[in-house]
């Protein structure tokens, strides 16, 4: 019932599609009401440590169509990229994103270009919700000048210093203690602003993950670890590389949340609960997320 | 009494010199930690993290009182996990923060090793030049007094080959407060290795504000025989063997090479073209150590310039025993630099 509401709503807007050409530069809204609108959510949270947050969000249809414009352009983008590789113009290794597309658009949905993120080598996407344009993503891809790392770095390392995305990290888990580090940094610097680290489920069993969070709780630091489930580590299903695959609880004496996703309320959730996340960062400061 | 003119000259001669070249005398850690605490207070970005190096002051002294001086931000106290605390080290940096991570010995850094490579090292170059990654990463090395073999590692072979990192060796106090300043200074991420055995070391070191270059070879004795390219402890076995030399006719010139990587081919090979024969004393492992990269590179360089084939001392290919006198025969001993510059000079 939400969801027809939810599309009702948006044929109701007035204006349609900008023209493709528009396409690089990401941040213009295509309906212009801003009518407050709440949706809930279909499933439920758990929470570890901590209260889970509301099930209803409040919204509107001028900044859904944004979310869904930027998830639908993320998703064009990753298949195009796909069929480069296929076609050898893309070399070495190309991670794609598509079905996680919400994470990175729901994350940015509540937070500023000055909190860091920070993820592993699955980045095109985060890069582009960090203001990245598509043509650095594409020259990069295909080893350009004119890609974000001047083609050094490739689809493993995108970066985009200006608005705090600090990438891009080819070897497993090995971004978390940079996270946590960046926290750090924030801390040290009084910025009041905090720190995403994101990891999949095949990274959560790294030892340094946990070595991380537990300098990060000592200290209390602005972090915010993110473990982005798709089942599996490389190429082993979850159910055979994690004795346990409550992910969101691993940080023990740190509060976890479990979300679950489904394409289209996906953001919804992310915002929801990101922004319980980023009001329980003065409080409690280190988080888990599933 | 009035003095006479000569008098006034003299004594204001001495004034002069006492101002201008006025020093003080200290051990090198203590050294190490003047260098530290004259930038902390320089430049608040400047931060320290280890094991042990808040609280406790150290293991072995060179951030004492910093952290009482600086807070507990400021000097961080770390869990034992150095992959973690290394790469949340190389985090900070990548906003601005200049950390210096200290390994409590330098073995222990191979935990981190992921970190320091791919992070430390290439971060500058596959973000295409936004990052740069200002960290100092130091701690003490070499072979000690039995401590065995897992904590006599010379870890400067084994971290030469990462892209991207540059590393200095310290031997005296001087060099050390200088190298430690001029680390923290730089942009690029320095390791600095410092030795288990040269922490007590005495010298008088100028009181005034000083750095030492990172690229440069230290001229410690010249001479015109052979040129001994030597750094950190075996620095002083061979200045106890050219002591021996030097009574038996010899003029052996003695450089510490100091920067580890890139080597300082200026000095070096200025000194290759006069002396003409080389010899490498260094305590890392035969196999893949500095002195087989040295060798390579002068070879490459100045080959037409020696008359002999270049010769290299290193320790043996094995753990360090626990043992004394079996850990004596591993590492280089001055008798065997001396039989060796007879060889060379034959």
């Amino acid at each position: 019932m939400a969801l027809s509401h939810l599309a009702a709503s948006a044929s109701r807007s007035s204006s349609l599609l900008k023209p493709l050409s528009s396409a690089l530069s990401l941040r213009r809204p295509i309906s212009g009401d801003n009518s407050p609108l709440t949706v809930e959510t279909s499933v439920p949270f758990t929470s570890h440590q901590c209260e889970a947050p509301s099930r209803s969000v409040e919204t509107n249809p001028k900044e859904l169509l944004t979310f869904f414009r930027d998830m639908a352009l993320m998703r064009r983008m990753e298949i195009a990229a796909d069929s480069l590789y296929k076609a050898k113009l893309i070399r070495g290794f190309c991670h794609l994103y598509d079905g996680q597309e919400a994470v990175a658009v729901g994350m940015e949905a509540a937070i500023t270009k000055k909190d860091c993120i920070i993820t592993a080598y699955r980045d095109h996407c985060t890069f582009v919700s960090r203001g990245g344009t598509l043509l650095e993503v594409f020259a990069e891809l295909m080893g350009r000048q004119a890609g974000c790392s001047k083609g050094k770095g490739g689809s493993m390392h995108f970066y985009k210093k200006d608005s705090n995305f600090y990438g891009g990290h080819g070897i497993v888990g090995a971004q978390v203690p940079l996270g946590c580090g960046l926290a750090f940094a924030q801390k040290y610097s009084k910025d009041e602003t905090v720190t995403f680290a994101l990891y999949g489920d095949g990274a959560a069993n790294q030892g340094q993950l946990f070595e991380a969070l537990n300098i990060s709780a000592l200290w209390d630091l602005p972090a915010i670890l993110v473990c982005e489930n798709n089942h599996y580590g490389m190429g082993t299903a979850e159910w055979r590389a994690a004795k346990s695959p409550a992910y969101y609880k691993r940080g023990d004496y740190v509060p976890g949340l479990k979300v679950r996703i489904s394409w289209f309320v996906e953001t919804m959730v992310l915002l929801s609960c990101n922004l319980l996340v980023l009001e329980l960062c003065e409080t409690v400061d280190v988080v888990v997320l599933l | 009494q009035l003095l006479t003119p000569f008098q006034y000259l003299l004594s204001g001669i001495y004034l002069t010199r006492y101002i201008l070249y006025s020093r003080h005398e200290l051990l090198l850690f203590e050294a190490l930690q003047e260098g530290l605490e004259e930038e902390m207070e320089r430049d608040l970005r400047v931060c320290v993290m280890g094991e042990d190096v808040g609280h406790y002051g150290g293991s072995y002294k060179v951030t004492k009182g910093l952290a009482k001086k600086f807070g507990d931000l400021r000097v961080l106290d770390t869990p034992i996990a150095e992959n973690s605390f290394t790469g949340m080290g190389i985090g900070a940096a990548m906003t601005g923060l200049r950390p210096v991570v200290e390994g409590m010995n330098m073995g222990f850094l191979l935990l981190a090793f992921n970190q320091i490579s791919n992070n430390c090292g290439m971060l500058h170059y596959t973000s295409g030049g936004q990052f740069t990654i200002p960290i100092v990463i130091r701690g003490p090395g070499g072979v000690g007094r039995q401590l065995g073999a897992e904590h006599s590692q010379r870890l400067e072979s084994y971290f030469q080959s990462i892209p991207g990192i540059q590393m200095v060796a310290c031997s005296t106090p001087y060099n050390a407060k200088g190298l430690m300043k001029a680390a923290i200074r730089s942009e690029n991420p320095v390791i600095l290795f410092e030795h288990v055995l040269l922490y007590n070391l005495k010298e008088r070191i100028p009181d005034e504000d000083y750095i030492c270059n990172l690229e440069e070879a230290e001229m410690v004795r010249p001479g015109e025989h052979v040129t001994i390219l030597t750094y950190s402890r075996m620095r002083y076995h061979v200045m106890q063997a050219a002591k021996t030399l030097v009574n038996k006719g010899y003029d052996p010139e003695v450089i510490d090479i100091r920067s580890l990587k890139p080597f300082d081919l200026y000095t070096i090979g200025n000194s290759v073209k006069k002396t003409h024969r080389v010899l490498i004393v260094e305590e890392c492992m035969r196999t893949g150590g500095i002195g087989a990269s040295l060798i390579a590179a002068i070879t490459k360089n100045f080959n037409d310039y020696l008359d002999a084939p270049i010769m290299c001392l290193s320790s043996q290919d094995v753990p360090t025993p626990y043992a004394g006198t079996l850990e004596e025969v591993t590492v280089v001993q001055p008798a065997q630099i001396v039989t060796a510059v007879e060889q060379l000079c034959q």
